[in-house]
């Protein structure tokens, strides 16, 4: 089955000790969600806040995330969907589009020699 | 080459001609099932569109020209297939391996595949001038500098853009199939709008001296009766169907004869297409 990287962007600086409770309920009812649309998660994190990025362009090394925006990435996860229709509906479903939102991204698979 | 060869090659140029206006869409929607792969089916069709010339000059052009230029075009599809298995591991939801069979195409018996075709061409996952771009070459058969010009973009640049696309739609897994009924308005919604941009287009075209572009609002307008032959239940294919009509009735009174705009007063009233306002009224 197609995986794809589900991008979790969140309003700066996106800090997983801020989530309210309501929105840790909804990420509770997630993964039961996932099942029930036909998806699975592989694998997925969430990140320290963007304040503790660090980001490196050719030799310079500057503090803060690579990208200056209002909103961060604040995790991500590896989605498991029988196509894009399922892995978009499963994305809809994630509370970061509440105050944020998503960014589905298929997977690379090399192509079989 | 006696003079009958002259007249039957004739013959089949129209032939071939107006095969690729009616068909090519059913041909492509049907070759894209078997090819798994739009960018595939695209050429085979094409070649079979070619092989078409050469063997109806021969052999005569066939009762049913879409079931000779399907059969053809799946044939060379499937030899894809065959010879470069990597698709089968790529694009695995496209390809229906028990559909791939070469039965005697049925026009009747798998009516859905140009609403397959559409749908894939107009996903919400694609910008909207992709998904324009997309049901004109793939759905309506326009070459891709015809496209360019009604765009006024290049010709490289409307071609990476298709190209773009297409590679969306096999990477990101953008199936190849009809909405279930759940998301159908929604999707729809945006086949229509694709539709009526292309109207719009030609109604008012961006370039050149004309007002009209009467390709795109014709294409437009067979778009429309295609998609209310295939789903005749739908209310809003009607309604786009009757406004686009309504609206076209004016084509002809919407310059003077110098090719200047006039308001609608100014329009010879008498000189609009009465049939089709009948048919919307009616």
């Amino acid at each position: 089955m197609p995986q794809y990287a589900i991008l979790i962007h969140s309003p700066a600086p996106a800090d997983p000790m801020d989530l309210t409770p309501d929105y840790v309920a909804l990420l509770e009812r997630y993964p039961a969600q996932v099942e029930e649309l036909g998806g699975r998660i592989v694998t997925g994190f969430a990140l320290q806040p963007s304040t503790t990025a660090t980001s490196i362009r050719g030799d310079v090394v500057t503090d803060g995330p690579f990208v200056e925006a209002k909103e961060v990435v604040a995790g991500f996860f590896v989605l498991e969907a029988p196509d894009l229709d399922v892995a978009l509906r499963i994305a809809k479903l994630n509370p970061a589009t509440l105050d944020g939102g998503v960014e589905v991204r298929p997977l690379f698979v090399p192509p079989a020699e | 080459m006696s003079v009958g060869d002259h007249g039957g090659t004739a013959t089949v140029d129209v032939a071939v001609a107006d095969a690729h206006r009616r068909e090519w869409a059913f041909v492509l929607a049907a070759t894209a099932r078997v090819a798994g792969d739009l960018d595939v089916a695209e050429e085979c069709v094409q070649e079979a569109y070619v092989a078409a010339l050469d063997a109806w000059a021969r052999d005569g052009v066939p009762r049913r020209p879409g079931a000779w230029l399907t059969t053809t075009a799946k044939h060379k599809a499937l030899d894809v297939v065959r010879r470069e298995r990597v698709f089968r591991s790529k694009m695995p939801l496209l390809v229906e391996p028990d559909e791939a069979e070469m039965d005697e195409p049925d026009e009747d018996a798998i009516p859905d595949d140009r609403l397959r075709l559409i749908f894939t061409c107009c996903h919400p996952a694609l910008a909207r001038e992709a998904q324009v771009a997309l049901t004109l070459r793939l759905v309506c058969g326009v070459n891709t500098g015809d496209i360019a010009r009604a765009f006024l973009v290049s010709e490289p640049t409307m071609a990476a853009r298709l190209t773009r696309a297409k590679k969306k739609i096999s990477a990101a897994r953008i199936p190849y199939r009809v909405p279930g009924a759940g998301e159908l308005p929604e999707r729809l919604d945006a086949v229509l709008t694709v539709i009526h941009l292309l109207y719009t287009t030609g109604h008012t075209a961006p370039s050149g001296t004309d007002l009209v572009r009467a390709d795109l609002v014709d294409r437009a307008l067979s778009l429309t009766r295609m998609l209310l032959a295939l789903m005749p239940d739908e209310p809003e294919l009607r309604g786009l169907l009757a406004l686009l009509l309504l609206t076209d009735a004016r084509r002809a009174t919407r310059t003077d004869a110098e090719g200047r705009l006039l308001v609608l007063e100014e329009q010879d009233r008498s000189a609009w297409d009465r049939p089709p306002s009948r048919r919307v009224a009616g």
